[in-house]
């Protein structure tokens, strides 16, 4: 076969536009989920791995949103049901819930944990300039926890802030 | 032979630490007269101004000479040992190791104690008893091959080494220059029995050596100690000539020449026919360079150690494979630990090609050895755990050693005679364990020497001994370790300690304590008795510091004291970090794992030995003990299938003294878990001491026993004041 038909046919960023192929951008990519009809996202280098929903070991006393630890390759990870740490939606566990693990590392420690959410749906380009940030108008979600919006079509997503995620507050435990 | 040194910095460090201590625990045990201590003491040094004169780390060769030379005196009956000595050479040994410390961090250090120590070393040996030598000291120092001989001696020295002496990895070049540091030494090489090129073999080494050293100060004992590495691989004659007039010996240089010729001239050629054979040009290399150092040797008068060029004898030959970075710890396993390692992994492979060649062409006839198969692996991964955890046990002489030291001191500094009694210092524990439990220990001990014994006229008027005594005991127990700190002194006092806790508000005035409840609140935070503050101990920062150290290692403290009596500690530490027995029980649908050290006995409840007490509290009869029953599904809020006592399952276990029943839906198996921190990812939980993953996949919590019976406490308080709180409510309504 002739090299230059071939060399010609390999699609060069600009000219096609293809859905579903992700070309490397410069911005940063997030991954996004979903709880309940919202769409939320967390920086892609965070995630760890995507897991399939199994029941967890119960940490005795713990509060309701921390379901328990599973066994990840040998470490002891926590799993924190996201839809119970925020109050949005329905709590039910069906096929599509998954668990995000997230590995946040910062110079004072490395933690990972695993978020229940009620699925994933795709990895998110957004550059700098793309992020807005959230209107402080109520809403549930600790003002904290959200590093800002992005418009993705007629929808916004929220970018979670994974250090605030990762961080459990004393009080949560009771 | 050119081989990087750097990489034997760990071993020489590790060496000189062990020498450090050999040293201290010798110079305290030194009694007059002792020559083998001293000797001992004196190998110590010596080994240490030897590493670190081959790696090139002056200061320390420089100070260690001075240490030398007073040793070298006293070993030599010269001069006599007096107390003030042995603390100048225990100063001494404490720079040294301040030294090399600096070394191994790779930092600067204070080095105004190093001086004040060094000029007290030149004043001693100043005020020795060989004015001759009173310049020696300082001056030395920056030169030690430069000795001002007074009491000079000739040596003659025929040493023949055997012709396969190089191959073992030693260097005559290295002896002759540890020789010179006794004086001046002139080396002759004889070359009678060297063969013709044609037939030498260059790892063989053909000549011998007559050696003439003029020393002032060496004896028959220190020019073999030079030998000491070779002496089985070398006949070895040494005679002395009392010399009239010193440095008089130079017959012998123009023979040198000539013999130096010679050998020079053989090196060439046997390189030259040598190279041309591919398979031995490594080996060309090493010997052609001995020959080298041979040459040098035979033309010794005033040469400085080489220390680059040469492999140290003591050093290890194989090149470590990584360059250890000086702060990783490192472990010396014995090796018989090491062969049973490998006895144990030889029988796992046999184990595995047996159950591999089962599974090859595998039917049901053959269930039955494969159940054996499968046994015999069980043994051997068990073995091969007990053997690996066991690489990791040290005898407990390690954080033990540096307490006769500590007392020392303490007792100079007190003004209180005190002897310290050590009992199975050879009990083995985990390392990570003995090295955080060092300073609490020290802890204990200063507390010891500061409160418990008391001053000698004290002591006196209460009918005792004037020397007060400590003892420091460790034995197993079960299976954990105790370490036991006792004192014959005056016991904690009870009313002042009680006094102390209410003026801190730690207790009520008028509560009725027992009086270990009353010696627990020394561990309270901010708790001291000491009506003055010393520097040994008594800031009140203490005792709490050392409960919460004892217990972050899974291990729990005890006192028990005698008024006039005295006071002993009890530490109980875990052999392990890692692993754990643990029984499995089932709690609703959560498997729990339990110690199994802590557990007494697990039982069927019989209705009729439950009673209720005090309202709701349950007591299992126990033969004659009551014990409490902790339900732990109320406890850790869990669905469970059985919520009434009656008939359910009670495991017994037993923390801080205290049995407590744990009623659990069930029993399952028995076994070893590894312990993994829930702390990581997420924290501390209250009644779980950590987590642990069974054998299908899963996490099971294990549970901590005195967290547990900590809890249940703290819940039957609560209850007791939000009674106490009705009763009061109900009486302001009345």
């Amino acid at each position: 076969m002739d090299i230059q038909a071939l060399a010609q046919e390999i699609p060069v960023e600009g000219e096609y536009s293809l859905e579903g192929i992700d070309f490397i951008t410069n911005g940063e990519q997030y991954l996004t989920f979903v709880l309940d009809t919202e769409h939320y996202a967390v920086d892609i280098l965070c995630v760890e791995e995507i897991r399939s929903w199994e029941k967890p070991t119960k940490i005795p006393n713990a509060p309701t949103h921390v379901k328990g630890v599973i066994n990840m390759r040998g470490v002891i990870v926590p799993v924190i049901d996201l839809r119970i740490k925020f109050g949005i939606g329905e709590v039910a566990y069906c096929k599509t819930t998954v668990v995000i693990v997230l590995t946040y590392e910062s110079d004072a420690q490395s933690r990972t944990i695993g978020f229940v959410v009620d699925a994933v749906s795709d990895v998110l380009n957004a550059e700098e300039s793309e992020i807005k940030a959230a209107p402080a108008f109520g809403g549930i979600i600790p003002h904290h926890y959200v590093n800002g919006l992005v418009n993705v079509g007629e929808g916004v997503v929220t970018l979670l802030d994974v250090e605030a995620l990762q961080q459990i507050e004393p009080h949560e435990v009771g | 032979m050119s081989v990087d040194l750097s990489q034997f910095i760990p071993t020489f460090l590790a060496e000189s630490f062990e020498g450090l201590e050999i040293m201290e625990s010798g110079l305290l045990n030194l009694e007059a007269g002792d020559s083998e201590m001293i000797n001992a003491i004196f190998r110590a040094a010596h080994s240490i101004k030897g590493g670190a004169g081959t790696f090139g780390f002056g200061h320390v060769t420089e100070f260690t000479h001075l240490v030398e030379t007073l040793l070298d005196e006293m070993r030599d009956g010269r001069r006599e040992i007096n107390p003030q000595e042995k603390e100048v050479l225990l100063a001494s040994v404490d720079c040294i190791r301040l030294m090399i410390e600096a070394i191994q961090n790779e930092n600067e250090y204070d080095d105004t104690s190093i001086v004040m120590v060094s000029v007290q070393l030149s004043e001693l040996l100043a005020n020795g008893n060989e004015p001759a030598q009173t310049d020696k000291g300082l001056s030395s120092s920056s030169e030690p091959l430069d000795l001002t001989p007074s009491n000079t001696t000739k040596w003659n020295i025929l040493f023949i080494p055997e012709h396969h002496l190089v191959q073992t990895g030693n260097d005559p070049l290295l002896l002759f220059s540890a020789l010179e540091d006794f004086g001046e030494l002139t080396a002759t090489a004889v070359l009678d029995n060297l063969p013709s090129i044609t037939e030498m073999d260059v790892e063989e080494l053909c000549m011998h050596w007559q050696l003439t050293l003029i020393s002032d100060n060496a004896t028959e004992d220190d020019i073999r100690e030079v030998f000491e590495w070779v002496e089985d691989e070398c006949e070895l004659t040494i005679s002395e000539e009392e010399l009239e007039q010193p440095m008089q010996e130079e017959s012998g240089s123009t023979e040198t020449g000539e013999h130096e010729n010679g050998s020079v001239d053989a090196t060439p050629s046997s390189e030259q026919q040598l190279s041309n054979d591919d398979e031995q040009l490594t080996q060309t290399d090493s010997t052609a360079d001995t020959n080298k150092a041979d040459s040098q040797a035979s033309n010794v008068t005033a040469l400085s150690p080489s220390t680059d060029d040469n492999n140290s004898p003591k050093a290890p030959k194989t090149p470590a494979k990584s360059k250890a970075k000086t702060d990783q710890g490192s472990i010396r396993v014995g090796v018989d630990k090491v062969d049973s390692l490998i006895n144990l992994v030889g029988e796992l492979v046999i184990t595995q090609s047996m159950l591999s060649e089962l599974g090859n062409d595998f039917d049901l006839s053959k269930v039955e050895k494969l159940t054996a198969g499968l046994e015999q692996l069980l043994q051997n991964t068990k073995e091969l755990q007990e053997s690996v955890m066991r690489i990791r046990m040290l005898p407990i002489s390690f954080a033990f050693n540096r307490f006769p030291r500590l007392i020392h001191d303490l007792s100079m500094k007190t003004g209180k005679d005190i002897e310290l009694i050590i009992n199975g210092e050879n009990t083995e524990l985990d390392k990570t364990v003995m090295e955080q439990i060092g300073d609490p220990l020290v802890h204990l001990v200063r507390n010891a020497v500061d409160h418990g014994i008391e001053p000698v006229e004290k002591r006196l008027a209460a009918g005792k001994s004037e020397k007060g005594t400590i003892w420091l005991d460790a034995y197993h127990q079960g299976g954990s370790i105790v370490i036991e700190i006792r004192d014959d002194g005056g016991g904690i006092n009870r009313d002042a300690v009680f006094n102390k806790a209410v003026e801190k508000g730690l207790v009520e005035p008028n509560a009725t304590l027992t009086d270990n409840q009353v010696f627990e609140l020394i561990f309270e935070p901010g708790f001291s008795t000491a009506k003055q503050l010393s520097d040994i101990s008594g800031r009140g920062v203490g005792m709490d510091v050392v409960k919460r150290n004892i217990q972050s290692l899974g291990g729990r403290i005890q006192v028990e004291s005698t008024k006039g009596q005295g006071s002993t500690f009890k530490v109980h530490l875990p052999l392990t970090l890692a692993i754990l027995d643990g029984q499995l029980v089932r709690v609703g649908e959560e498997v729990f794992v339990v110690p199994l050290i802590t557990i007494v006995e697990s039982l069927q409840a019989k209705p009729e030995l439950i009673n209720k007490v005090s309202g709701d509290m349950m007591l299992y009869r126990l033969r004659e003990d009551n014990v409490p029953v902790i339900p732990i599904f109320q406890l850790f809020n869990l669905p469970a299938e059985s919520q009434s006592v009656d008939n359910s399952l009670l495991v017994v276990v037993e923390a801080d003294g205290q049995k407590v029943g744990l009623m659990v839906d069930d029993l399952l198996a028995q076994q070893q878990v590894v312990i993994k921190s829930l702390k990581d990812n997420y924290q501390d939980v209250a009644g779980i001491s950590g987590a642990t993953i069974l054998g299908d996949g899963s996490v099971a919590m294990i549970v901590d026993v005195p967290g547990i019976i900590q809890m249940a406490l703290e819940i039957a308080q609560q209850k007791q004041k939000q009674r106490n709180n009705v009763y009061q409510l109900e009486g302001a309504l009345n």
